[in-house]
This record gives C-alpha cells, structure tokens and sequence, in this order.
C-alpha cells in the first residue's frame, strides 16, 4: 500500500505507508515546491495538511504529535503546541488560523 | 460622498479610558465613528492598579493594558503626551497642548485624579514625589538609589502600598497618618490596631493621630526631615505625598460643566454631565449618588454605561461596591460592603487575636443578612465573603470569623455561593458565568473576570470543573502519579493499553494527546528495565509517543533547525576533544555557545545532518547528551580541591560520576544538578534540583532547589555523607520523585506541595518510613544497569535512520527553508525565509 496526495496535477506517491508510524508524520516535497504534512492515525486512516506552522513560519507540522479531540484527530505543532484538526486544517486554538489540507488516499501498489 | 462619521473626543488614556474603548469596540461603535484619544502620559493606558509590582519587576509592558495593534485595527489616534488644555463648547472643539484643535460630536472626559499634596512648607523640595503615574516610580527609583530613608504621608491604602514600595528599595521607611489609625476609610479600630500590629512587625515606623507640618531641607536645598504635628522632627531623605486624591475637574470647569461642591464632575445616571454632549467616566467624575469613586470597578461599570448609552442603550449607574484588598506583600488586608455597620441595627460578629495580629470582624442585620466586613492579617475568605454580601451566608456567620482549630470551623468552599453571586467585583461577574467556561484563560478571554485587581482568582480556580477534576488531561482521569503507580503494578508497557483500559471511556480507542503521551512515554522509559520493556525512547509504540525533540534526539529550534549539545559530564573537558567539537562544528557550519550548564551548544544542524553529526562526535568518545526532554541536563562543578586553595573535596569527579550516574534518566521535568568543592559554592548548588556541597568531613545534600522563572533555594537533606551515603540518598531521592511528582512539576513545586513537607522527604527517604527504599533503589540500580547510549544505537539501525531525513519523498533534497544568514562571524536563522505562505489565516 502506498499513501498518495491530490495536486494539481493529479495523485502524488508519497511513500509506502508501512513506512508510517501511527500517531506520528512525515513531510513531503510538492511539485510547487511547497510543503505537505502527511499522518497516519492509530487506525491506519491518512491525513495531510500544509507543514508550515501558521504561528512560526516554520515548515514543521509533520513533526508535532497526533492526537484525538472530540472522536477527530488533530496534530499538536511541536514548536508552540497549537493544535490542528487533521480534517479540516482548522486552529482547535485559534479560530481564525487554518492551515490547507490535500485530498489524501490508500492505494494499492501495482 | 458619504455622511462624514460622527466623532468621539476620549480626554484621558487610563484605566477607564481604555475600558470605554473597548466598550465600544465590542459594541461594534469603532466601526461607526472616528475616535481620537488624547493622552497626558508619555504612554498608552497601563494597569496603574499594579503599579506597585513595577518594583518588584513587572515591566511597563508587563502593565500596559492596551492590546498590541488594538487602536490600529479600530482606527482610533492616540496622541500620546499631548494633553488637551481647553475645551470650546460651543464650537465643540478640544485644543491640546501641542495646539491642534479636534472638534467632537461627542466629548468623554476620563482624566482620572491627581495626588492630593497638603499644602505644607517644602513639599515642592527636591526628594518629594506623589505616587500616581509609571514616571513617578521611575523617579522615586533613581532618588532612592543615594538615599537610605523614606517616609509616606498619609496610612490609607495607597499609603501603605507606598511604605512597602520603599522598604523593597531598601529604605528604613515611616508612614505618617492623620487618623487615629491606619487605613481609616476602610477598616475599623480593632482592625487598625491589627493592622498596626503587622506593618510594625515588618519593621516599618508609624505614627498615627500627627499631621505633617512641614518637610525639612539641607543645606543642598533637599529633603532631610519632617516635623510633626506633635512637636518632633523626624529625618528622611524623601518624602512620599499619598493624602488622598482629588478628581481631575478643572478641564470641566474652566469649560463652565457642572461639578461638584467638592470637587468632581457631575454626571446623571447615564454619566453624562450638564452638558449633553459631554460625558465624564472614571475617578473624575462624581456619580449621582454623590461619590467620587477611587477604584477600578466603578470606573470600569461608567465606562460600559456610557458606552451603551451612546449606542441609545439604558444602562444605568447609581453606585458601586467599595470591596478592597490590600495587595501590600505580607499583609493581608481586605474590608467589603458595609464595614463600618453603617446600617441601622446592624451586629458586629468579631474574631480577635492581638498574638497573631489578625482581625476578623463581619457586619450582619437582625435577620442574618451578611451586610460587610473586615479581615486583617487572614483575608483568605474574602474571594468567598464578598460574593455572599446581600444573602444570608449557609453557616452561621461566627463559624466564618473563628480560626481553623478553634470551636467548629466549617470549610466553606464556592459550592455554597448562589448561582447569581457576583464574583469579579470588577467586571461584575457572576458564578453562573464562570461556570460556563473550563479554563481559567476561557474565563478571562469571555467575562474579563479576574484582569481587574485580581482578587477573585483564587475563587474562580475553585468554580473551574478542572478543580475538580485532577485527571492528567482530556484521556485520562488519573494523575501522572496513580498513572505510574498504573503501569508499574500492572506491568503495562504499551500506551494503547494503558489508554484502552484505563482512560476516560470517550477516549479509549482514539489516538491519546500531546498531554498524556509523552508522559506515559517517559513513565514508561523511567521503569522500562523494570517492567522488562526496552528502554530505547525510539523502539515500536514507544516512538510515537515522544515529543519533537525526543524523537529526533536533539532539540528543535525555532527555524525547525535542530542543536546538538555533547555531553560533557562534570563540565570537564580535554584539549583534544574541544578540537573536535570545534571542527563538527565548523565543518556542518554550526553556531557554538557555551551555556549556563558548562556545556557547548551546536545550533542550527537540520534533520539530515543529525546522524552524521552524531558519527563524528560518538567517534571521538561523546554521547550527544540530553540536552532536551524531561531527562536529567548537566552536573556542573567547580574545580574543587584539586587546584581550588579552598576545596576540600574533590568536586569535579564527583559531579562526573553523577552525571554518568543519572544520564539518561526520565522524570516529570527536567533535572539539574551540581558540584561545588566547598561552602564558597562556585558551582551554585543550591539553585539546583538536587545540589551537593562538600564539607571537611563529607557532602552535604541539598535538595528541591531552582534557577529559572521561580528561583527557589534548595533544602539540605542531610550532612557530611559520605560518597556512598551520599549516592544512595540521591537514588532515593530522584526515584520518589519520578514515583510521586505530577506532569511538568519541578522538584521545588513538588517539595512545596508534598504534605509534610522537607520533614516527610527526609522521613522517607533517610529513615525510610514507608519501607520504600529498597525498591527505589533497586529501580535506580536497574536504570544504571541498562542505560544505553541512544544515538549510538540509533546510528547502528538503519531502519530508525531512514527517518532523519527532511522530506519522506526526496530523501537526499535538504528542507528549503531552514537557510541562514551571518551574525558576528557565525550563522543565525533567517526568519525573512520564514514568512507565512502556504497557510490562510
Ligand atoms: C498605586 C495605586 C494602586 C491602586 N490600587 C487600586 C486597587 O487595588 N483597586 C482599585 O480599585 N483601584 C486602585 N487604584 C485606583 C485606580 O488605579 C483608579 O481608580 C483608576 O486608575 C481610575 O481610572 P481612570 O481612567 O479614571 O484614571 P487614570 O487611570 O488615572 O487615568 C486618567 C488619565 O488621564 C490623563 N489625563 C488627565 N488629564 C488629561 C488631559 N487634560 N489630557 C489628556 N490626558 C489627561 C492622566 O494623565 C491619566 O493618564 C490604585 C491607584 C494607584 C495609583
Ligand atoms: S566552591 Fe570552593 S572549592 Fe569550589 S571553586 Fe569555589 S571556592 Fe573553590
Ligand atoms: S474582583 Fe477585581 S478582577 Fe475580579
């Protein structure tokens, strides 16, 4: 199985996703140049936001720890602490900060 | 052409000033009138009611009251340092000091009240200060400096807070007052004699019932004395006038407003003044119920009235509370309501203790109404008195005045309080709001209650359900201590164990917190050899549950760049390994600084260079060394008896064997340490978690000590140990701590908390009254046993260094945007790299 990315121009292979380790994340390098955050839940289910920390300006949200507020995961920035639900990019401590997701997918490796 | 927006003149940027702003910002008005401010201070409003901790070191940032870029966004102009000097009615214009002209539609006059100074001889000598305004203190501060006496005139609660500012700069200090007693407005003969009681004990002088009748000068033309009223000359270097204050009204007169007999600008109802385009607010303005009041919280309710007012809203003001605590350090002042018993037919019910200088005295009417009080040197039950003003308190009210241990105290907490009880006096908030909220920074951000004086925090911690609820966090609803005690009895070694099986049922299942993880992360490395689990931090589940920083092994700067800091167990060092960190250094193109911990900081590595980073430094015989997580840090040492002329032990190879000793070891919070060779204590010992400091006969052991934000002096545990007793109580003593401590609790805080106190540790863990010590030290013999060096293991596995890389999809491309740029011939981070993209805010 691998974990692939919406961009704009189409499905992204980021990485084999027994290469994840549940509760944790990895960055990725997008065609633009810019940054994504990719996270894999306990229950094996992936998630990806933007890796820029809003709050810092720096690319490090794949490295916060993953957590579950309210049955939704969210991803805590290791630099500040802020937390982000993985779902919809959204500031669980800052309403007006939100950070964009992609379109995240499981696919079988051909 | 749109209708020009109608404008609004605020005289005055105080307190009350910058709470009418924000009245109207939050009701929307900012947006539909221009609004200019003239301000007399050379700065925005501050928190004048703090003033006082300026001394104590709060920076005038730490008091300023006005959000960063909040004028900004409501377009208000400030203009600072200019003060308007008169005001034209009829053209309804205002001209300020610097000679422009602003006309208004509408005028708010809060200019506050200026000191009173009786109008004695020499009160204008240089060495004579009021106490009002950030700029006077700055000037009593640099006066003080030369001179070592001081004196207040005036023993209200100004007066007070005054001597104690004085005495804190070092000055032998005198109060002055008038009255028979102090604090005459505020409490009764019983409490004055009470309170005399106290402020002597302090060491400061008083002299009530005599006036000052003039302040003497020197030769040099400054102040040297006073003589009083009764006949005697006392010498002070300086002169504190705090008489009293009288409103700022002479704006208003000299533009024909009404004002009052005594002073004051008269308002209605609504605070607006004779003139219906001018409203007055705050300590300028007298209320229809014919007072001036001194205090915040009325200031702040005229404020939101007249707010509402000019959005056509009834509110109305007719009179506030005159509750007051006195926030003087070591004494515990407080009167509320009617504490004079000025109502008729009104009983005292008072508690006495002349030994102990405390006075508790409530007002209550024939039908058991609790109508005010005093309370002097014990005021802890005010946060819950003042809200029971007006109701008839659930106990009988000599139970609320008698001592613990004396008759039948009953512990009345704030479940007692009426849903309606006003807790924030100053923002006029009650219970019911408070309880809505969960946090006490929720309850700050939505009511504003407790960011006036402050006094009713305490009250408000215990309505908060968390102060109820002791569970680590959101998961789980143990303590980290039963949680340790969790997964040492029940051998759990798995998180999703321990989370499934004992966290709250609506977190079972899910993914756990960034509270609960690392601290079960850490519980579970500080057992691990003991529980049979592998203590590598980066082993299966256990990776997932480390912080940034563990994870990685090393510390996350703020850039994402990492520092790697070697070990250097006792701060000692050979020639040839400083070479070698020296060359990592220069070859990786890293910052260097030595720091506090006798240590070398290697900053700005990225991700990828760690392990590489890493071979070079476990190559020359360094461990990279915890210079992150809740581990122990460093043991520094002096040089001690080896070079030291006054040492007397040999400090630097004790220091060495305890770091070695300790590497490696999880705990709540970090752990530091330290050495020194003899009592000189070069090596700050007693600043530290668990210091030593040798003797001619042995170590002595300090224990519970504290550098950072909350410097505390550690405690001596024990004397003249040898090396192995020595050792042996530090096991104990660490082991107890990690067993017992809660999450992020230093050994300071946890030593202050633990019941018993420094008498219970030594019980515990010299004598041994819980029969604890074999198993604490075996879990520390075990912990030594089984220490690993986590970097070198890491290198030998290349499956965990696939991991140190910057993007899981281009392995050898390094991150964009940790880039740097030169400072004083080393690197530092370039933030302009780091401007926010990608992100919508
Ligand atoms: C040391 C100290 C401790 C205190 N402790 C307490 C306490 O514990 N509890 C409590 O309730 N109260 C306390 N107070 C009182 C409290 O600070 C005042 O009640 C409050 O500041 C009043 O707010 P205000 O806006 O009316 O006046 P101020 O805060 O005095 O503001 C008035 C402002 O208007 C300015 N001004 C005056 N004339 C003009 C002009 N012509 N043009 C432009 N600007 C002008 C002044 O320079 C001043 O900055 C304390 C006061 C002091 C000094
Ligand atoms: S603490 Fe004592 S032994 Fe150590 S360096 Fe200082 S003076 Fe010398
Ligand atoms: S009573 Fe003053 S802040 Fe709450």
């Amino acid at each position: 199985m691998t974990v692939e990315l919406q961009v704009a121009q189409g499905w992204l292979t980021v990485c084999e996703l027994s290469s994840l380790i549940p509760g944790r994340g990895v960055a990725a390098l997008l065609p633009d140049g810019s940054q994504a955050a990719v996270f894999v839940d306990r229950a094996g289910r992936p998630y990806a936001i933007g890796n820029q920390d809003p709050f810092t300006g720096a690319h490090v949200l794949s490295r916060g720890l993953v957590g579950t507020a309210g049955g939704r995961p969210f991803v805590a920035s290791p630099l500040l602490k802020q937390r982000f639900d993985l779902e919809s990019g959204r500031c669980l401590d800052d309403e007006e900060t939100v950070v964009r997701t992609y379109p995240v997918r499981t696919a079988v490796t051909s | 052409m749109s209708e020009p927006l109608p404008t609004i003149v605020l005289i005055g940027h105080g307190m009350v000033g910058q709470r009418y702003l924000e009245a109207l910002a939050e009701r929307g008005a900012t947006a539909t009138h221009r609004i200019t401010v003239l301000c007399e201070e050379p700065r925005p409003a501050y928190d004048r009611v703090h003033l006082t901790s300026y001394f104590s070191g709060s920076t005038a940032e730490d008091l300023s009251m006005t959000p960063a870029g909040f004028m900004a966004e409501h377009g208000i102009a400030l203009h600072l340092d200019d003060p308007a000097e008169h005001i034209d009615r009829a053209a309804r214009t205002v001209t300020s000091r610097s000679g422009q002209v602003f006309p208004y539609d509408v005028l708010v006059l809060a200019t506050g009240s200026y000191p009173f100074v009786p109008p004695v001889p020499g009160k204008d000598a240089p060495g004579c200060f009021v106490y009002r305004t950030i700029e006077d203190l700055l000037a009593i501060e640099e006066y003080a400096k030369t001179r070592s006496s001081g004196a207040v005139v005036g023993g209200g609660l100004l007066g007070l807070e005054a001597a104690g500012a004085l005495q804190g700069l070092g000055l032998a200090t005198r109060i002055v007052e008038f009255a028979p007693r102090l604090m005459p407005v505020q409490v009764d003969e019983g409490g004055g004699a009470a309170l005399l009681r106290t402020i002597e004990s302090m060491g400061l002088t008083v002299h009530t019932g005599v006036g000052t009748q003039e302040v003497v000068t020197g030769a040099d033309g400054h102040v040297s004395g006073m003589r009083l009223s009764d006949g005697s000359t006392v010498d002070t270097d300086l002169v504190v006038f705090s008489a009293g204050v009288r409103p700022r009204d002479q704006l208003a007169r000299d533009a024909g407003l009404d004002v009052g007999e005594r002073g004051g600008i008269a308002v209605d109802a609504r605070c607006r003044t004779s003139d219906a385009h001018v409203y007055a607010i705050g300590e300028c303005a007298l209320a229809v119920d014919g007072r001036v009041y001194g205090l915040v919280a009325p200031g702040y309710e005229m404020a939101e009235t007249a707010a509402d007012d000019l959005l056509g809203r009834a509110k109305e003001f007719t009179g506030a509370d005159l509750s007051t605590k006195l926030k003087l350090l070591g004494v515990d002042v407080a009167s509320f309501g009617d504490a004079h018993g000025a109502a008729p037919d009104s009983l005292d019910v008072v508690w006495s203790d002349s030994r102990s200088g405390v006075y508790k005295k409530l007002v209550v009417s024939p039908d058991g109404v609790l109508l005010g009080g005093v309370l002097v040197g014990d005021a802890d039950s005010y946060g819950l008195l003042r809200p029971l003003t007006g109701s008839v308190p659930p106990v009988a009210p000599e139970q609320l005045v008698l001592p613990a241990g004396v008759g039948a105290p009953v512990a009345l907490g704030p479940s007692a309080l009426p849903d309606h009880a006003v807790i924030c006096s100053c923002h006029n908030v009650t219970k019911k709001a408070i309880a809505a909220c969960s946090t006490l920074a929720e309850v700050k951000k939505c009511t504003k209650a407790g960011t006036g004086c402050g006094s009713c925090v305490k009250v408000i911690g215990q309505l908060l359900p968390a102060a109820t609820d002791k569970g680590l966090c959101g998961c789980f609803p143990f303590t980290r201590a039963e949680l340790y005690e969790i997964v040492r009895t029940r051998r759990l070694t798995s998180y999703e164990e321990i989370l499934d099986g004992h966290g709250r049922p609506e977190a079972r299942g899910g993914d756990g917190c960034e509270v609960c993880k690392p601290t079960i992360g850490s519980i579970i490395a500080s057992l691990a050899p003991t529980l049979g689990a592998s203590g590598y931090v980066l082993d299966g589940e256990q990776a997932a549950l480390q912080d940034t920083n563990d994870h990685f092994l090393a510390n996350m700067q703020r850039n994402g760049s990492y520092s790697v800091v070697p070990r250097i167990p006792g701060g000692e060092i050979t020639p040839d390994k400083l070479i070698v960190i020296g060359e990592v250094a220069r070859d990786f193109g890293l910052y260097t600084k030595i720091t506090g911990g006798q240590r070398i900081d290697l900053f700005g590595a990225s991700v990828d260079q760690l392990p590489r980073i890493w071979a070079r430094l476990v190559d020359a015989g360094f461990e990279s060394g915890h210079a992150y997580g809740k581990a122990l840090r460093t043991v520094k040492s002096c040089v001690g008896q080896t070079w030291c002329r006054y040492g007397v032990q040999d400090s630097v190879r004790m220091a060495i064997d305890l770091e070695l000793r300790y590497r490696g070891l999880r705990a709540p919070h970090k752990l530091k340490s330290a050495v020194s060779g003899c009592a000189r204590e070069c090596a700050e010992a007693q600043s530290k978690d668990f210091g030593v400091i040798a003797t001619a006969s042995g170590w002595n052991l300090y224990v519970g000590g504290n550098g950072g934000a909350t410097p505390r002096h550690a405690d001596l545990l024990a004397q003249d140990l040898s090396d192995a007793e020595l050792v042996r109580l530090i096991d104990r003593f660490l082991m107890f701590y990690i067993r017992t401590a809660d999450r992020l609790e230093r050994t300071s805080t946890w030593l202050e908390r633990l019941e018993g106190g420094l008498d219970h540790l030594r019980d515990v863990v010299v004598h041994d009254s819980l029969g604890l010590c074999a198993e604490l030290e075996a879990l520390m013999a075990d912990h030594v046993a089984h220490y690993r060096d986590e970097w070198a293991e890491t290198l030998q596995d290349p499956e965990r260094l696939r991991r140190f890389v910057s993007f899981v999809n281009a392995p050898g491309a390094p991150d964009p945007t940790v880039k740097f740029v030169p400072e004083r011939d080393q690197v530092k981070p370039d933030l302009a790299v780091l401007t926010i993209g990608g992100a919508v805010r």
